[in-house]
């Protein structure tokens, strides 16, 4: 992977630093960088230890790193957010796994009005540099509560970040950079492409983990694929289903643009707009419910900012308006390709 | 084993050894005493058929057919023991693993599975088994358990003067869920409001991989003492004791005297469920111990020593059991996804404008796809 925008000095890849991971092992592979760099790094969570986690992301690190930095918390997500906060300010810094998005509802309470508010009230004299791991959104076929597109409830909130990863390679960076980064941030690891494979630079993020660094990094969006007729907007999961819109369309003859967001609050917005001037029509692609989502903010953004370059309304493909439905109405729920190339095709009649 | 933690055997109520023998304590005979060699077999034939059912859902997950099982092999004494105790009007809120007690409410096990073949997050109508939907979240329901209970009271079914008519609630949860903020506010709702409630924790030793050491540095029933609710530790491998502890509860809980809490000891033989690999986190050994204190066998063992269980007997039961595993899969395999558009219903009780635009959306949406198609 070359495509993302570090905008790091232009440094020689060595060639042993370059290795093939799923984004799994690329969380796994930041996870162990940054508790070598730093050991206040602490991994806490349930199940993460003996058995990894239950998605593996974290497995072998107990082993190497003992049950003092790699914690199998009690099984309560209240507690764990909420001691996650009173270690912080003690200068450690704790990275959480919540098992699945379902489940991070019962630290709705310390995240929203404790976490997210301590640099405010406390005049930016106490710093919670903590990390939110949370496996999020659907397609695996699971049952109730574990297939959750979670971000607009949270992106709600002024005083957390917000970013999932697309890419192994994004994943290897994003993770390291959110951990050293000052702010706490929610970090949403698109659980269906966990096993997806890519190349992992292993070297370039190091001189990109201070403060303000890591904080831009977090921030930035990419072109994931240039394109002249239509912007697709899309995140964590929906950036591979984009991608794909973009293959079919192109054998269509219509030129597709992916950009993958990397970052949900704050959003890059003018990396956005100025896709949108050059095309004209975007599509802004979640799995979250669109009602009240992240693309009707993109929307209106784009609405502000780009209004006499559009040649169609923005759109959007997302969610419905309901719980997740159980699995086997899943795919239609989700926006899949037919879905949004519908979109397209729809925005190019104008 | 530590000697007082919550993994220890301390202050177990036994009536069944871990060998089939009977023993005797006086404090708890009078909750058993009508448990006749009828009862037991009935006991004995539910844990036989809930495991039936267990080993044809695991086989059927294998086989793609469902997306995930959540086992309770090990848990039938625990299960049907105090299910048995359960009658009209009590009500039960279960967590995600209690088909033993599902099968004691006349729940159709076979159509439990629409939940875990992803085609409905609930499967049965509560109100018709007083045995509430499975609930996921863990811990979530002990409050919904609790409120239940208050409302019972309120409207007169405890203490009402006819023990037969009174009610009382009973709320299963595991040892993990003991850690929960909401489990340990509904244990306060439940003791300020006198709730008649019975918690009825399964300590099966595992919340996923993690030995329920990590919840608590005591017995999970010790846990009870700072709420001020009265509290029993049973062996959850012996039915006879799980069922008397029980009864027990529940008839000071349909009294009127509040809220209990049993923590019945057992052992989760398989893995969590169909996606977990339980031998990352603990071992052959610790298995085959437990394995060698099956809840169905010690109970099996005393009804043969007694000789109270006739081989026509074993034999109509192992042609129920046999009989059950093939409606099961039949019926699993017999169902088709229900139309698309029937996602949409239920959201609300009455219209509401966004999920009718996208409803209306999405209806347009298929048929140009059958449009499509038909031009072609
Ligand atoms: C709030 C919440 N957090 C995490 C989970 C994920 N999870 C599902 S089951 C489980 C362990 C539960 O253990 P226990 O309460 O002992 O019940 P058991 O599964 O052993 O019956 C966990 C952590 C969940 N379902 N809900
Ligand atoms: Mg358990």
């Amino acid at each position: 992977m070359t495509d993302t925008n570090h905008g790091a000095p232009e440094a020689p890849v060595r060639e042993s630093a370059v290795k093939t991971m799923t984004m799994a092992g690329a969380i796994n592979a930041g996870l162990r960088a940054a508790m070598e760099r730093d050991p206040k790094v602490l991994l806490l969570g349930e199940d993460i230890g003996q058995l990894g986690g239950v998605f593996r992301v974290t497995d072998g690190l107990h082993k190497d790193f003992g049950g003092d930095r790699v914690i199998d918390t009690p099984l309560a997500e209240s507690g764990i957010v909420g001691t996650s906060i009173g270690m912080a300010m003690r200068g450690y810094r704790p990275v959480v796994e919540i098992q699945f998005d379902g489940f991070i509802f019962p630290a709705f309470n310390q995240i929203t009005t404790q976490l997210a508010k301590m640099h405010y009230r406390s005049h930016g004299r106490i710093q919670l540099p903590v990390v939110i791991r949370v496996p999020f959104a659907g397609d695996i076929g699971a049952i109730e509560h574990h297939s959750e597109s979670i971000e607009a409830l949270f992106a709600h909130t002024a005083g957390l970040r917000i970013c999932s990863p697309a890419t192994p390679q994004d994943a290897f960076d994003m993770i390291q950079q959110s951990i050293f980064a000052p702010d706490p941030v929610l970090f949403l690891e698109p659980k269906a492409r966990y096993w997806d494979k890519g190349d992992v630079d292993t070297d370039a993020v190091r001189t990109r983990l201070d403060d303000a660094a890591a904080t831009a990094d977090i921030g930035r969006a990419r072109v994931a694929r240039p394109g002249t007729d239509v912007t697709l907007v899309a995140y964590g999961p929906t950036v591979r289903t984009a991608l794909q819109v973009a293959d079919v369309a192109a054998g269509e003859g219509t030129s597709v643009e992916v950009i993958d967001l990397r970052s949900i609050s704050p959003l890059d917005i003018p990396t956005v707009v100025r896709s949108a001037k050059r095309t004209g029509r975007v599509v802004v692609v979640h799995e979250a419910p669109t009602a009240h989502g992240v693309g009707a903010e993109i929307a209106a953004r784009v609405g502000e900012e780009a209004f006499f370059h559009l040649k169609a309304p923005v759109m959007r493909v997302g969610g419905f308006h309901m719980p997740y439905p159980p699995s086997k109405f899943e795919h239609e729920f989700l926006p899949n390709l037919d879905r949004v190339l519908d979109a397209v095709d729809r925005l190019m009649a104008h | 084993m530590e000697a007082l933690g919550p993994l220890s055997d301390n202050g177990l109520v036994r009536l069944l050894d871990a060998d089939g023998t009977r023993v005797a304590d006086p404090d708890w005979e009078p909750y058993a005493e009508h448990l006749t060699p009828e009862a037991l077999r009935l006991a004995w034939r539910l844990m036989t058929l809930t495991r039936a059912f267990d080993a044809e859902a695991t086989s059927l997950q294998r086989q793609g057919e469902l997306g995930l099982w959540v086992s309770c092999l090990g848990q039938e004494a625990a299960q049907i023991g105090s299910g048995t105790a359960i009658r009209e009007p009590d009500y039960v809120f279960p967590s995600y693993r209690e088909h033993g007690v599902a099968l004691t409410r006349s729940v159709d096990l076979p159509q439990m599975l629409t939940l875990f073949r992803g085609l409905e997050h609930g499967s049965w109508d509560p109100a018709q088994h007083s045995f509430h939907l499975y609930t996921l979240v863990i811990g979530a329901h002990t409050l919904h358990a609790t409120g239940y209970a208050i409302a019972m009271d309120r409207d007169g079914l405890v203490a009402s003067g006819n023990p037969d008519k009174d009610g009382a609630v009973v709320c299963y949860f595991g040892d993990g869920a003991t850690s929960q903020g909401d489990v340990n506010e509904s244990f306060v709702f439940a003791a300020v409001n006198n709730a008649p409630i019975v918690f009825f924790i399964q300590n099966n030793q595992f919340a996923i991989s993690e030995p329920t050491t990590r919840q608590s540095r005591v017995t999970l029933a010790q846990r009870a003492d700072g709420f001020g609710i009265p509290r029993v530790r049973v062996d959850g491998n012996d039915v006879i004791a799980v069922h008397a502890v029980t009864q027990w509860a529940l008839r000071h809980a349909r009294a009127g005297q509040g809220p209990v809490l049993i923590e019945a000891f057992t052992y989760r033989m398989a893995a969590h469920t169909t996606s977990d690999d339980a031998t990352r986190y603990r071992t052959r050994a610790d298995e085959e111990k437990w394995r060698q204190r099956d809840p169905i066998a010690r109970l099996e063992t005393y009804l043969d020593a007694i000789g109270e269980l006739t081989q026509e007997y074993r034999d109509s039961v192992a042609a129920e059991a046999k009989a059950l595993g093939k409606r099961t899969r039949e019926t699993v395999k017999s169902w088709e996804r229900p139309p698309m558009l029937e996602m949409f219903d239920h959201i609300y009780a009455e219209p509401h404008a966004q999920v009718e635009a996208e409803r209306a959306w999405f209806d347009r949406y298929q048929q140009s796809f059958i449009d499509e198609g038909s031009h072609a």
